[in-house]
């Protein structure tokens, strides 16, 4: 605010009003799916014309649904035990590599975030039909895993880096074996950036599409690619219920990272 | 920093300097070594799943997009450079990615510029608002638009009662629907790489600028948008290559009217069964991305683009 007494506040009221419109363009959408789905209408009307909880009902009492959350929640939560223990091997093996190797095994562990995913997932549905295990949960693990281990090596790596590794050597030169000292001298130390990272885990794989609509159908078909062919076979306000559900949880987890990151910055 | 997993190679080395002939150099060299071993084998899971799931499969899709009949053949690139159909959803797509690249750009850019000059915590109320987006599925974005660009939602309604226009779907299952979408999935993508660059500018600079004379637009143009020309250029880069190879929001916005390349991989397996055609689009694709990638890299340096990436 320093540079305002140049040019007079409603001179730069175009500014805030341009930015108030993109900051309602970016936020408001999200609390549109709400009250839809507490419509008592079928059709996508907004604002609703009525109000009732049939869609809420209509999802739990759906069985493909239901399947469907059971389906993504078991993927997510086993792409979070995959993947958060890899990636933090990745990042500490990146952190105490010399330089070269480093930055060569960094760039390699990130791929997966430069390549488009729909090519992944062609990759990826390519082997599983090799090998014969599509719409497995274990396969659907692995391919999330994949694209959570890139975000699980980034976040611990920048718990690391803030970490002094003499305290781990400390512990060593005392007699303490290098596994001994990562679990009871660094661990401790960088766990918030873990448990961040584990979120995200689970958080990509709950909200991955793209690769699930290859390779997570049948029986374990995920909730995001039911909801996919929903929105584009037939719209109904089930999906806005699901949704709403999504945001609330969604919501919880950023509060949560934020909170942990808060803690750490401390 | 960058020894520190292992201390014992660098006090060998000294060790070697100053007296050659130390008794136990050779065994802590070769504990040094692997030592480091040890520490580079933590990263074989990881190598693993990338080499069972990436490498091996790109590869191997690499070496079908040149096979056709059994033998060696080009003939599913020159497809993509000939037929009219594919040079479409070529166009399509560049066309879209540019259009939704530049939004993000002029819309953004007065975001990221008042954020960055807020005080704390209205300036974290902002980001909040830039970031929540961030947090919430895909395909819950993409159903808010579903309802506030469809038949029944406020505007179009709103639209046909002024007299603006007698289309109901004016506004959606076309790429005016797709490029609304997906500028609110990306936005984000340019206002955040561009509020870090922003937030470290030194703002006696135009305090000099105002000092030597110059009216406050001309400080702007002469001082501040050439010093954030760096953030610009990461979230341009971001934008651009994540929208040309956009799926979901084209995919339901469009409304199979709009088909970009992803679409046309997709449906190239899953309705074809042709992994050739599929996989030398996708080839296409990942050259595109990956040589704008490193061309940034190279011009305004990794950490600028790689740091801000979720």
């Amino acid at each position: 605010m320093r540079d305002l007494h140049h040019i007079s506040f409603w001179r730069r009221s175009w500014l805030f009003l341009v930015v108030l419109a993109t900051l309602l363009f970016l936020i408001l959408p999200i609390f549109v799916v709400i009250p839809v789905s507490f419509s008592d209408s079928q059709y996508l009307t907004f604002p609703p014309p009525g109000y009732s909880l049939r869609w809420y009902s209509a999802f739990i009492e759906s069985r493909e649904w239901q399947a469907s959350l059971r389906a993504s929640l078991t993927a997510a939560t086993l792409t979070m035990l995959v993947a958060t223990p890899i990636g933090v091997m990745a990042a500490y093996a990146i952190n105490s590599a010399a330089p070269r190797w480093a930055r060569l095994a960094y760039g390699v562990v990130l791929l997966p975030l430069i390549v488009p995913h729909i090519l992944i997932a062609i990759a990826v549905f390519y082997v599983y039909i090799k090998l014969r295990v599509v719409n497995s949960m274990p396969s659907i693990v692995f391919a999330h895993a994949l694209l959570a281990i890139p975000i699980v090596t980034i976040t611990v790596l920048a718990g690391l880096k803030s970490f002094d590794m003499k305290q781990e050597m400390v512990a060593r030169s005392l007699g303490a074996s290098r596994l001994g000292a990562f679990f009871f001298v660094t661990l401790p130390q960088i766990a918030p950036s873990v448990v961040c990272a584990a979120v995200f885990a689970f958080a990509t794989s709950l909200d991955e599409v793209i690769v699930s609509l290859f390779v997570a159908g049948g029986e374990n078909t995920v909730l995001t690619r039911r909801m996919f062919v929903a929105l584009r076979d037939a719209i109904t306000p089930t999906v806005a219920a699901i949704s709403t559900i999504i945001i609330v949880a969604s919501l919880i987890i950023a509060g949560l990272i934020l909170l942990l990151n808060r803690r750490t910055s401390r | 920093m960058s020894t520190a997993g292992s201390l014992i190679p660098p006090r060998t080395q000294q060790h070697q300097a100053a007296e050659p002939a130390a008794p136990n150099a050779v065994a802590l060299a070769r504990q040094g070594r692997r030592d480091r071993l040890l520490v580079l084998s933590l990263l074989l899971p990881a190598g693993a799943l990338l080499l069972a799931l990436l490498i091996i499969p790109v590869g191997w899709l690499f070496y079908l997009s040149l096979i056709e009949g059994g033998e060696y053949s080009l003939v599913h690139y020159e497809r993509i450079w000939t037929m009219r159909s594919y040079q479409n959803i070529l166009w399509t797509t560049v066309k879209i990615s540019v259009i939704v690249t530049v939004i993000c750009a002029v819309v953004g850019y007065p975001t990221a510029y008042l954020l960055a000059q807020l005080p704390g915590p209205l300036a974290a109320v902002g980001l909040a608002m830039v970031m929540i987006p961030f947090w919430i599925s895909i395909l819950v974005r993409t159903y808010a638009w579903l309802i506030l660009l469809g038949a029944r939602g406020p505007i179009v309604p709103f639209l046909q009662q002024v007299g603006l226009t007698d289309n109901p779907f004016l506004l959606l299952y076309n790429e005016t629907g797709t490029i609304i979408g997906m500028v609110h999935v990306m936005l984000p993508f340019f206002i955040l790489p561009l509020y870090a660059n922003l937030r470290s500018f030194d703002w006696n600079l135009m305090h000099a600028a105002a000092s030597m004379g110059a009216p406050p637009t001309s400080a702007f143009f002469r001082v501040f948008l050439p010093m954030s020309l760096a953030g610009i250029w990461a979230g341009v880069v971001l934008v651009f290559v994540q929208s040309i190879g956009f799926y979901v929001t084209p995919a339901l916005l469009g409304g199979g009217r709009v088909t970009m390349v992803s679409m046309k991989i997709a449906s190239n397996i899953q309705e074809y069964f042709d992994w050739g055609a599929a996989s030398a689009l996708g080839v296409v694709l990942l050259l595109i991305a990956s040589s704008i990638l490193i061309l940034a890299a190279r011009l305004i340096g990794g950490g600028q683009l790689w740091g801000t990436t979720r």
